[in-house]
């Protein structure tokens, strides 16, 4: 394996979204010979969807703000079942992680008094979330991207070379983590779009920052890099996946046309009048008010339209139900014969605002329908429905240093599991990214300090062997077509609501996809000019019978928990266990491979630190906490 | 050698033999552009050369394109501010010597007459995604845009910019001259209205100027420090976002109001009358 | 609701290539770059596209179709007629790599060549700034950098050449967006005439043409841009004001 370059590195990043860009900039100031690894161009990672803000208890709307409520409504939204370590870190960091994104450049809307503006959120107390309109992720990627420039324009003025110790591998993607003969991580194994060719990062230190696995399923919001590369990746070495059946779907995705199916459409949708509504023109959320909301909603139409303009004298409208409980509607509205043409609900605000009012207040949805799906939402209803979104579950780490389980491995953002629990709040995702991203590069960075490792060529034999595989089978399936069923059946089988006979029957399926997707063939690529094989290069047949590996192992992580937790929490529905159980809080399920096959075990929480359950009322704790762990001297 | 693998051979772009490959009509623009341009030149030149039928003595209407009239040539009531130029010059020189120069000169280096003849006159480019056509195409490392002579004087538009709004003030006093009677007292006359509307869309395009934009407040780092100027600027930053539309209408109305007194000064027939 | 439509798409490497005819269906509602992936999941499943997001925001699938710049996943079918044939080529200005897929590392240097936002001394949290004040630069900050405008320049596109001394419009733009930040405290307009090439624009507007996220990149970053040069390298008052004393005129900020 002597023609395959050999890279030399102290920390290998892979992804360059917000957590990976964060890490790369943090194991740099620490003198760390970085080098950043994307799947895509430079600064077009999936953080730039991201709209609603970060955050952060920087207290600039309501000085009442600080990092214990926000801890607060971290642990509520995400049911108890967060590391309560990692939501601390983040309550406690945020604000100057935020901060430091300023002084590289970043332009936050302003408050009045000149400093970064906050805005209310779902689940939110205080308004808290830093926001730049409705393209916070894209400020924060660019910022990072330029911090990134800054640095390497700081090597260029003292060694000459901007690449000297900060190097990003543009449309790069790594295939397998390497282990040396202790079982460390010693570097990794990928290809070069552009080329086809292969190439071996050496390094001691590995940061998995690479987002989710929204693209397992049929309606997402999520990228085409979304392929769940890291959680596979991190298997796949060794490490073990925390939390996977938590899969947030959001309750409004687009669903028509096909060319912006679930692309999300905003809360505020909703939040300023917009109605939910079935084939027969119903407002069927009143339908669906569960008992423990019963009297914090309007049970009539007339009482809902009266609360957005007296919200103090009359009771909230239910289509503002939390986001599990209006996506479990829908769901049903679908599959009880009442949706819309092409499979979701209507979302209509056009008969309720007049067309000025919608575009004054909606500006980026009316522009967003107009532009992608040629809608004019002030005149006709959208089409909506659930869409995949995020995912909770992610490599297990510990808090303080990102570190998983395998000596050398690393992971933040998406990719990483504990911070959300079983559910996220909105805009805890981009100060996730950040906090947790700069721990990754520190504790990579430290890491490596300590470590040198070289790859034993073994290693990357089989690495390239595995690569080849799909390339070399001269009969097989095409992977477009497999990919498409994947998908189909997560969708059906896994999706929001689920049942212990569906997931059992989409246990079953995938096991028949998995030796599909072992089977998948790439035609040679052929020129229009030439007949000849093009080779690997740019060949985006291959490069989707790759990532069908990581999906397909991903799938069965969440398959596999889903039918293990018996209970309804956050982000897993079971329409045969609906209720919430104290028992079942203590538990993570830890997903790991044994030979290639996905294992799943219980594993018990560490019980929450004494000075953070006191930030809680009795009461509270009660709805989530088992007997035993109630605090001591409460009981008595 | 020293290719890597993790760099990539050079490459070249895709070659692909057609000019452009837009369907649309794209060189419309251009096209009318120039036909209104060279039209208008021709209008104007002939006009400010002619030595007639640019005053109307009844009414005080003075044609934009002899104002100031300043030449020992022009009638005594028309000539506000002095008659310092000697007569008998060749025929080339206008009445308005002083202010006809910079007026071209405003507009030559207007940033949207320069978007309009650099695509209509130089096709550098002709329109966006068609390859350029100018001479310079075909020496390669000879496009230098506005960096050299004579173009780098581009960059004196501010100072052109600052005699027009001078000129504008005598353009208005013009305008204010028309509204004059037939027994000299006060009256008002269709071509006294023509006027007036010219100078005001005159006014449009003097203030909604770039380089306007730029000293106003533009050229701030904090406009919080500065309320004034920040509200001059976000007035004149709206009117900037019509300049073009401001300088083709200009172009049109200084044609209409020269020819409107050009036809009565010559008598082809008699202004309308609202008083006096 | 489904069509037939003829599509001509631009399939070769290394600069070598041509126009290759597809029939290839169409529902209601598609874009072009929904009809480009069916063209790689049926009969052509090496097709090289670059995307990410299909939704306007990351500026992955810039392409010329019918010739004119655009992004892919933001051109609906519904703008061409049914028996239109619909010609899909890469990005001109930057060397092919396969297909639709152009190497866009020109875009890539001329931004390390830019000097970084510079806050001097003020600490982490303690800028203060009025909206008024950040607004415009947030404007700028709002490109996805798709390269539609480098692409479209005439300055590079039809001159290779200027490559080396030219930014393009997106460059420019971020020298704009940093020389109006309120907080920046560098001078880059020194550069932007010398290193970055401002000069060469004739400000024919094609970058604001092209622009999917309708910024008025010559309107108020492009020329703003050159009237604060003219400040500090044309205009003879400064000039002759710095020469008595009057002006000061700060140090100019080196190209990184």
């Amino acid at each position: 394996m002597t023609d395959i370059e050999r890279l030399r590195y102290d920390v290998v990043v892979i992804g360059a979204g917000g957590a990976g860009l964060r890490a790369a900039i943090e194991a740099r100031l620490q003198g760390k010979k970085t080098a950043i690894i994307s799947k895509s161009l430079f600064g077009k990672a999936h953080t730039v969807m991201a709209e609603g803000g970060a955050a952060a208890a920087m207290g600039n709307a309501n000085p009442n703000d600080n990092w214990q409520v926000h801890f607060r409504d971290t642990m509520r939204g995400g049911k108890f079942l967060n590391s309560w370590r990692m939501a601390e870190l983040h309550a406690k960091e945020a604000p100057d992680r935020i901060w430091e994104l300023e002084a590289w450049g970043a332009l936050f809307d302003r408050t009045k008094d000149g400093k970064i503006s906050q805005r209310n959120f779902g689940g939110h107390e205080y308004p808290r979330l830093a926001h730049v309109g409705d393209r916070t992720g894209l400020e924060l990627i660019r910022t990072c991207q330029q911090k990134i420039v800054a640095l390497q324009q700081e090597d260029h003025a003292e060694f000459g070379d901007y690449d000297a110790r900060l190097k990003v591998f543009a449309e790069t993607t790594i295939t397998r983590l390497l282990k040396d003969e202790q079982g460390r991580i010693c570097g990794a194994f990928g290809y070069i779009r552009e080329t086809g060719k292969f190439v071996v990062f050496e390094a001691p230190a590995v940061v998995l920052a690479t987002g989710g696995i929204g693209k397992s399923f049929k309606v997402t919001s999520n990228s085409w890099e979304y392929t769940g590369d890291g959680h596979a990746l991190a298997l796949l070495a060794g490490a073990s996946l925390i939390n996977m059946e938590f899969v947030q779907f959001h309750p409004t995705g687009m669903v028509w046309p096909p060319s912006v199916k679930g692309i999300l459409v905003t809360e505020s949708v909703r939040g300023d009048g917009g109605v939910l509504k079935n084939s027969d023109g119903k407002r069927f959320m009143f339908d669906y008010i569960p008992d423990v909301f019963k009297d914090k909603y309007a049970t009539s139409e007339e009482e809902a339209d009266r609360w957005y303009d007296d919200p103090d004298n009359n009771r909230r409208p239910p289509e503002l139900l939390p986001r599990d409980e209006v996506a479990r509607a829908i769901n049903s509205e679908v599959k009880a014969g009442r949706g819309s043409p092409h499979g979701g609900v209507f979302l209509d605000i056009a008969s309720r605002l007049k067309p000025e009012q919608i575009i004054k207040r909606l500006p980026s949805m009316h522009h967003q329908f107009k532009e992608l799906a040629d809608v004019d939402i002030t005149a006709e209803p959208m089409e909506v429905g659930p869409t995949c979104h995020y995912v909770m579950g992610g490599v297990e780490v510990d808090p303080d240093t990102a570190a998983a389980s395998v000596p050398g491995l690393f992971a933040a953002g998406e990719v990483s599991g504990g911070m959300h629990g079983s559910n996220r709040l909105g805009g805890n995702s981009l100060s996730d990214l950040l906090v947790f991203g700069r721990r990754a590069g520190l504790g990579a960075a430290e890491y490596a300090s300590a470590t040198t490792v070289s790859v034993p060529d073994a290693e990357v034999e089989a690495a390239v062997a595995e690569a080849m595989e799909p390339y070399q089978r001269d009969t097989g399936e095409n992977p477009y077509a497999v990919h498409q069923e994947l998908q189909q059946t997560m969708n059906d089988l896994v999706g929001i609501i689920r049942r212990e006979d569906e997931l059992e029957q989409a246990i079953e399926a995938l096991g028949k996809l998995r030796d599909r997707v072992g089977n998948v063939a790439v035609a040679p690529s052929a020129g229009a000019t030439v007949t000849e094989d093009r080779g690997p290069a740019y060949h985006p047949g291959w490069h989707l019978a790759l990532d069908l590996r990581n999906m397909m192992i991903v799938s069965e992580c969440v398959a596999r928990a889903a039918l293990e937790r018996q209970e309804s929490r956050g982000g897993h529905t079971r329409d045969d266990y609906p209720k919430m159980s104290a028992d079942w809080r203590k538990i993570n399920l830890v997903c790991s491979l044994r030979d290639g096959v996905v294992e799943l075990k219980r594993q018990e929480m560490s019980p929450m630190r004494e000075d953070l359950l006191s930030l809680f009322e009795l009461d509270e704790l009660k709805k989530y906490l088992t007997e035993g762990e109630l605090p001591a001297e409460e009981k008595n | 050698m020293t290719q890597t693998t993790v760099d990539a051979p050079a490459k070249d772009r895709a070659r692909i033999p057609a000019r452009t490959l837009r369907t649309d009509r794209w060189w419309s623009y251009p096209l009318t552009t120039f036909i209104v341009f060279t039209a208008w030149v021709i209008y104007a030149t002939v006009r400010s050369m002619m030595g007639s039928s640019f005053w109307v003595e009844k009414y005080h209407y003075l044609t934009p394109f002899y104002s100031p009239c300043v030449s020992k040539a022009c009638p005594a009531d028309a000539a506000d501010f002095g008659r310092f130029v000697p007569d008998h010059l060749p025929f080339f020189i206008p009445y308005a010597l002083i202010s006809l120069p910079f007026l071209l000169g405003f507009r030559l280096t207007c940033y949207y007459y320069r978007k309009a003849y650099y695509r209509s006159f130089w096709l550098t480019p002709s329109a966006c995604a068609v390859p350029d056509k100018s001479p310079v195409r075909k020496t390669p490392g000879r496009y230098s845009g506005e960096t050299r002579f004579p173009l780098i004087l581009q960059n004196a538009h501010r100072y052109f910019w600052v005699i027009a709004a001078l000129i504008s003030i005598v353009n208005t006093w013009d305008a204010i001259n028309a509204f004059h009677g037939e027994d000299g007292g006060f009256g008002i006359g269709l071509g006294t209205i023509i006027l007036w509307v010219n100078v005001i869309l005159l006014w449009g395009y003097t203030l909604s100027c770039h380089s306007c934009r730029h000293v106003m407040g533009g050229r701030l780092k904090s406009f919080s420090k500065h309320p004034v100027r920040y509200w001059l600027w976000t007035q004149i930053s709206r009117l900037n976002t019509r300049h073009g539309q401001f300088a083709l209408i200009t172009l049109g109305t200084l044609a209409l109001t020269d020819a409107y007194v050009a036809l009565v000064a010559h008598g082809s027939f008699s202004d309308l009358r609202l008083f006096n | 609701m489904g069509y037939k439509a003829k599509f001509r798409v631009w399939r070769g490497d290394a600069g070598e290539g041509e126009l290759k005819d597809y029939t290839v269906e169409v529902n209601e509602g598609e874009v072009v770059l929904d009809v480009i992936h069916r063209l790689q999941a049926t009969e052509a499943p090496d097709l090289a596209v670059r995307w990410n997001c299909k939704a306007g925001k990351c500026g992955s699938c810039s392409a010329e179709i019918n010739g004119r710049p655009r992004l892919m996943c933001m051109t609906r079918m519904s703008t061409f007629a049914e028996d239109e044939t619909v010609t899909v080529t890469p990005m001109r200005t930057f060397p092919v790599i396969r297909d639709l897929v152009t190497d866009v590392s020109y875009n890539y240097e001329k931004a390390r060549e830019i000097p970084a936002f510079d806050g001097g001394d003020v600490k982490p949290g303690e800028f203060r700034m009025q909206q008024v004040d950040v607004e415009r630069s947030q404007e700028f900050r709002k490109c996805i950098e798709c390269f539609l405008c480098n692409n479209t320049c005439h300055v590079i596109r039809d001159h290779e050449e200027n490559k080396e001394h030219f930014s393009g419009p997106r460059f420019l733009m971020r020298v704009a967006e940093l020389e109006m930040h309120p907080a920046d405290v560098q001078d880059r307009r020194q550069i932007a005439q010398d290193d970055f090439g401002l000069g060469y624009c004739n400000i024919t507007k094609c970058c604001t043409e092209v622009c999917p996220e309708h910024i008025k990149i010559t309107d108020n970053a492009l020329i703003p841009m050159k009237e604060r040069v003219v400040g500090r390298r044309y205009d003879p008052l400064v000039w002759l004001g710095s020469k008595i004393g009057v002006v000061k005129r700060g140090k100019s900020t080196p190209k990184a």
